[in-house]
């Protein structure tokens, strides 16, 4: 009968075998690297203990500049991203022709690949010897000098990065959003359309506190995300984001690791150690400010 | 305010796309409703019961047809200047407002002239929530009550505008056997302190019949009789309504009209001053008394006694279904000879219809 106390663990050892070993013994592994000063991966040693690595990494201006460029995409996209996508979604569950194909088409840049999508964004934005790009080609219509979005001033390379993140979190968030409208009843409508509520009143009232769930949902996924951007950023703007000034938190990480610069694991554990509290205190407020207004 | 329905027609176009012919859901209703009353809408599921309601609340437009509220015009209006209360099936209370906002809800929709301040609201809210005995749980949300308590909450939202008419749509349907009972009387008692014109939609006949001053039969999206519950009862129109009205259902036997009598079989039942004809001759189970020498011959199957009757199942081959069930008193003795059961038939209770149109035969 003792026999049978162990049977739940036999069946569990596999996954806890797995998950110690190339998830909880990782984990781990970074908090130790990164109180490790001057790791070395070939001797596998290292001078001493302490904050170093931190206190190199707060330092570090590459890496002030990965945290502005961040918070920037993450400050800007999330919302507007958000936003967007109620819009179309409640254009889409309010039309009937069309519908279904409107829906396949807004799902598209779901199913494409990052690096797919990296190249049209070139085409439309980056600057050759032939062409100015199709953007710039619509600037100069309207008599502006063009402008280098790939390699030009920051703020156009950002506004380029953020559209890009935006347009390619879309999609699932119109997913997620169209089912959620649709999910609400036609009954409370009906209820809200008797009682004379103007259609402001009903959607403020009636359809977000309804679909709030959902919301935030998407802006806690959202806000993890785009904390943790880095592939969207090598599509268009290629490997060497420093030079580039277009870091973020994660492409630092990596550039510590294996990049030119790079051989510091102790560094990028520091690094990503930062990154995991950053998103850690965020994912809490929204958690806090998420239980006060979604009540249901 | 009296509801007047013209000509009403709604027809939606089928959903199989193949079928060009329209879905008529409502077929060319007339029918008055007088001030002060309440109506009870019955008919089988499907039968346009809620269509009809849904069309005199304006929220569905009439293929054809008018709406009159008074001697008001009201077909082209929307639904939020009718002056209409509705109350849902499933409720629709908001679930994330409390039951105070949920009753406030409409007041706070009121603009213009007819903006009131918050302490009207707030009174008029408190009022429309005692009238339904819900003001204790003014704080809760729709999910911390009961089924019945949430019924009350909407009718106390339909309620605080005072609207013109009210329109319950299977107000009961969503609620257990006990609490049925119960909201049905209640409904009943707002109804008659207010003395809002109400019209509820049921499948349930014993429940229309219970609580209306007046009931319509539909069928088909087509109107069948409308009359005091009661009346509709004793003098059903054609088969369907006899059938439709009544638990247990009315038993219909395959009658033929001879020489002026009806006959059942080879046994004649009653004089009738009808020419001769096949018929369908329906009895309601309260209409058999037991006697040795009554005139319907059955063979007897079952005796269930349930206290305050007695049900008598029998057979007989004439019969349009399976058994014969007639109620009687419990403390009559039945005395089978050689399994024969014996009835008289009361006059009153048996309905004629023609076996071709199905319309009632008065003899």
């Amino acid at each position: 009968m003792n026999y049978n106390k162990y049977k739940g663990w036999l069946y569990l050892l596999p996954a806890i075998l797995f998950l110690g070993l190339f998830m909880v013994y990782p984990l781990v592994d970074v908090v130790v690297y990164s109180f490790e000063e001057g790791y070395n991966f070939a001797s596998q040693s290292f001078s001493g203990t302490g904050l170093y690595n931190f206190s190199y990494v707060l330092h570090d201006p590459y890496f002030m500049q990965a945290v502005k460029n961040t918070f920037i995409i993450v400050i800007i996209t999330v919302p507007l991203s958000t936003g967007i996508a109620l819009l179309i979604s409640l254009g889409l569950n309010s039309i009937k022709p069309l519908k279904d194909f409107l829906q396949t088409v807004y799902f598209l840049p779901y199913v494409t690949n990052t690096l797919a999508v990296g190249l049209v964004f070139m085409i439309l934005f980056k600057k050759t010897a032939y062409s100015d790009g199709l953007i710039n080609a619509l600037i100069n219509m309207f008599g502006h000098d063009s402008i280098d979005f790939i390699e030009g001033p920051y703020w156009a390379k950002m506004f380029v990065i953020c559209f890009y993140t935006i347009w390619i979190v879309m999609p699932f968030k119109i997913l997620i959003l169209t089912s959620a409208l649709a999910g609400v009843r036609q009954d409370y409508y009906n209820a809200a359309k008797v009682d004379g509520t103007s259609k402001f009143r009903t959607f403020y009232k009636i359809t977000l506190p309804m679909i709030s769930p959902m919301i935030f949902y998407l802006v806690i996924t959202g806000f993890i995300g785009a904390f943790k951007a880095y592939s969207d950023e090598v599509a268009i703007f290629g490997t060497n984001l420093n030079a580039a000034g277009m870091n973020t938190i994660v492409g630092y990480v990596y550039d510590m690791l294996y990049g030119n610069s790079g051989g510091y694991p102790s560094y990028a554990s520091a690094a990503s150690l930062i990154l995991f509290a950053i998103v850690f205190t965020i994912t809490v407020i929204n958690l806090m400010v998420s239980k006060k207004n979604v009540q249901y | 305010m009296k509801v007047t329905l013209e000509h009403l027609t709604k027809r939606f176009p089928n959903r199989n796309k193949k079928i060009k012919e329209d879905v008529i859901a409502v077929n060319d209703f007339t029918f008055e409703i007088p001030d002060g009353k309440l109506i009870g809408l019955l008919g089988p599921s499907g039968c346009g019961k809620s269509t009809t309601l849904n069309m005199i609340s304006g929220l569905e437009k009439p293929t054809s047809g008018k709406v009159f509220f008074g001697d008001d015009d009201v077909t082209g209006l929307p639904p939020e200047n009718r002056g209409v209360g509705l109350v849902f099936q499933n409720y629709a209370l908001y679930p994330h407002l409390t039951v105070r906002q949920n009753i406030l809800f409409p007041l706070q929709n009121l603009k213009g002239k007819d903006k009131l301040s918050k302490e009207v609201m707030e009174e008029k809210a408190l009022e429309a929530a005692k009238l339904v005995q819900i003001d204790a749980y003014m704080d809760r949300k729709p999910g911390e009550l009961s089924g019945g308590q949430q019924q009350r909450v909407a009718i106390a939202r339909a309620l605080v505008k005072m609207p013109r008419v009210l329109l319950l749509d299977e107000p009961l349907s969503n609620l257990d056997a006990r609490l049925r009972l119960q909201t049905r009387e209640e409904i009943r008692r707002i109804q008659i302190e207010t003395g809002i014109t109400t019209i509820f939609v049921t499948h349930d006949q014993e429940e229309a019949m219970s609580i209306s001053d007046m009931i319509v039969v539909m069928k088909d999206g087509i109107f069948q009789q409308m009359g005091k519950p009661q009346d509709v009862y004793d003098k059903p129109v054609n088969l369907f309504v006899a059938k439709f009205l009544g638990t247990p259902a009315i038993n219909v036997f395959n009658g033929e009209i001879k020489d002026g009598k009806l006959y059942i079989g080879d046994d004649a039942i009653l004089d009738v001053n009808l020419e001769n004809q096949q018929v369908w001759a329906a009895i309601r189970p309260e209409g058999f008394v037991v006697s040795d020498n009554g005139a319907l011959k059955c063979t007897l199957k079952q005796v269930e006694v349930m206290g305050r009757d007695t049900s008598v199942i029998s057979l007989n081959d004439n019969l349009d279904g399976i058994s014969v069930r007639s109620i009687i008193p419990s403390d009559t003795t039945i005395n089978p000879v050689n399994g024969i059961v014996s009835f008289n038939i009361k006059p009153y209770k048996i309905h004629l219809f023609s076996k071709e149109t199905e319309e009632r035969l008065e003899f």
